[in-house]
């Protein structure tokens, strides 16, 4: 990277936005400098996840809300994350294909992000990838996450308003009070209006939430329909982002948000930083040779962990 | 420097809107452990090269059986050294007259792939073509 890549990110230069988060993506010594450098000029941007089952449009949505956010004025990144092939180690990378109408405005960044073996429904680069979009001035930052399952809910601590995208026919009212997915939302958005079904789905997300106790003050999700492939409804989640914000700020949740995504950050490269110091300590085949004895019965998983960690010492 | 995933944005310039073609080496590509970026069809030049720009992709790959290769490929060149992307590898495949191969050569594509040519092919031919821009770009 140039000598002033740290000011050419800043600047929104497409370039050196790009280099940056394949730094991070890389990893290592790089992936660390780079966020020691652009840390302290985040914080600006509004981030917001987007998550559901493959399927339900939620690339489509992410298009059309980008659009919305485009005509109040705002710049708006996006990081679209696919899954990697357990097998090969490839991925297809397919959100951007949906995101067309985006293409040639310059207050639009799209970066197609493999999850590289993480689990969780975000690629292990995804936080500081937004980093590095939130410190190139990007007001609005989009996340959206793998086709989701049920559990994968990393992206409610990475974002400060999470949307759940559901599809009419997906599941019936059980489906609905499990716990999980559903849980996370902070707007619940059922796509795809036009289909059959979509009262149905509308009336067992409904019913999940009248279950809940009330509490004072506490956000209620809205359950908004849209139709993304026309832009129908639209409009309106955009301005639910906004109001959840206004909420938010109104009773310093931002800041406890902050201060939960903060402490599993510190957390998690503690975590990495204490594996990798203690795997430097240890003869290099020995971490194989314990896993061929766990394999073979001869010893536990608790009793290889001990010794590692004494050797490692 | 750690190794990357090999990074490759497949789109369809022009206006031909068979892509069964490209799926298939999209597909291909993603089973010998590179990262796909799949655009599909109706890509103009400028959303082409802004794509591989933000993707920060290693490769490009075209897939084109209109005929318009002759129009579109030196237009695509053009955008790609507007935002200085002269490092990425150039690939082709479609309808590609064996006559204008050696002018798409000179335009800087590295391989063009006609039909029949296996995917394995491809994907070595690629890995090969990667790991000699990253050796030079090392040393």
């Amino acid at each position: 990277m140039n000598a002033d890549w740290v000011e050419q990110v800043r600047a929104g230069n497409p370039r050196a936005v790009a280099r940056a988060i394949s730094a991070i993506e890389r990893g290592g010594e790089e992936a660390r400098r780079v966020i020691i450098a652009l840390f302290r000029f985040t914080g600006g941007a509004h981030i917001i996840g987007v998550t559901g089952a493959p399927g339900t449009g939620k690339s489509t949505l992410v298009n059309e809300i980008a659009k919305q956010y485009r005509r109040r004025g705002q710049r708006v990144g996006i990081v679209a994350v696919d899954p990697t092939s357990p097998f090969s180690g490839g991925a297809l990378l397919g959100d951007r294909l949906r995101m067309q109408d985006l293409s040639g405005d310059a207050g639009v960044f799209i970066r197609s992000m493999a999850t590289r073996g993480s689990l969780g429904g975000l690629a292990a680069a995804t936080a500081d990838a937004v980093k590095v979009l939130d410190a190139a001035g990007f007001e609005i930052v989009l996340v959206e996450t793998v086709g989701a399952g049920q559990n994968e809910v990393d992206i409610a601590r990475n974002a400060h308003t999470t949307l759940v995208v559901e599809a009419p026919g997906m599941g019936d009212d059980i489906q609905a009070i499990k716990a999980g997915i559903m849980e996370i939302a902070d707007v619940l958005i059922v796509n795809k209006a036009d289909h059959d079904e979509v009262s149905a789905t509308v009336a067992a997300l409904e019913m999940n939430l009248n279950l809940k106790p009330k509490t004072e003050n506490e956000w209620r999700p809205p359950v908004l329909k849209t139709i993304a492939t026309t832009g129908e409804g639209v409009a309106q989640v955009v301005e639910w982002i906004g109001k959840h914000r206004a909420y938010m700020e109104a009773h310093h949740l931002l800041h406890a948000r902050e201060r939960a995504r903060a402490r599993a950050e510190l957390e998690k490269v503690v975590q990495n930083e204490l594996m990798a110091r203690l795997l430097r300590g240890v003869n290099g085949t020995k971490f194989d040779t314990l896993v061929e004895q766990i394999v073979a019965r001869e010893m536990n998983v608790y009793a290889a962990a001990a010794m590692l960690l004494e050797e490692g010492r | 420097m750690a190794e990357r995933p090999i990074r490759v944005l497949v789109a369809k310039p022009g206006l031909d809107g068979h892509d069964r073609g490209a799926k298939v080496v999209a597909r291909a590509l993603r089973d010998a452990g590179m990262e796909v970026i799949y655009t599909g069809i109706r890509q103009t030049p400028e959303m082409i090269a802004e794509a591989a720009l933000q993707e920060d992709v290693d490769v490009i790959g075209l897939s084109i059986l209109s005929g318009a290769h002759r129009e579109l490929f030196p237009r695509i060149v053009e955008q790609l050294k507007q935002r200085q992307l002269d490092d990425v590898v150039l690939v082709c495949g479609g309808i590609i007259p064996d006559d204008d191969i050696p002018l798409i050569k000179q335009m800087g594509f590295a391989g063009v792939f006609g039909p029949g040519t296996s995917t394995q092919e491809i994907a070595a031919f690629i890995r090969d073509q990667v790991a000699k821009k990253r050796g030079a770009r090392a040393s």
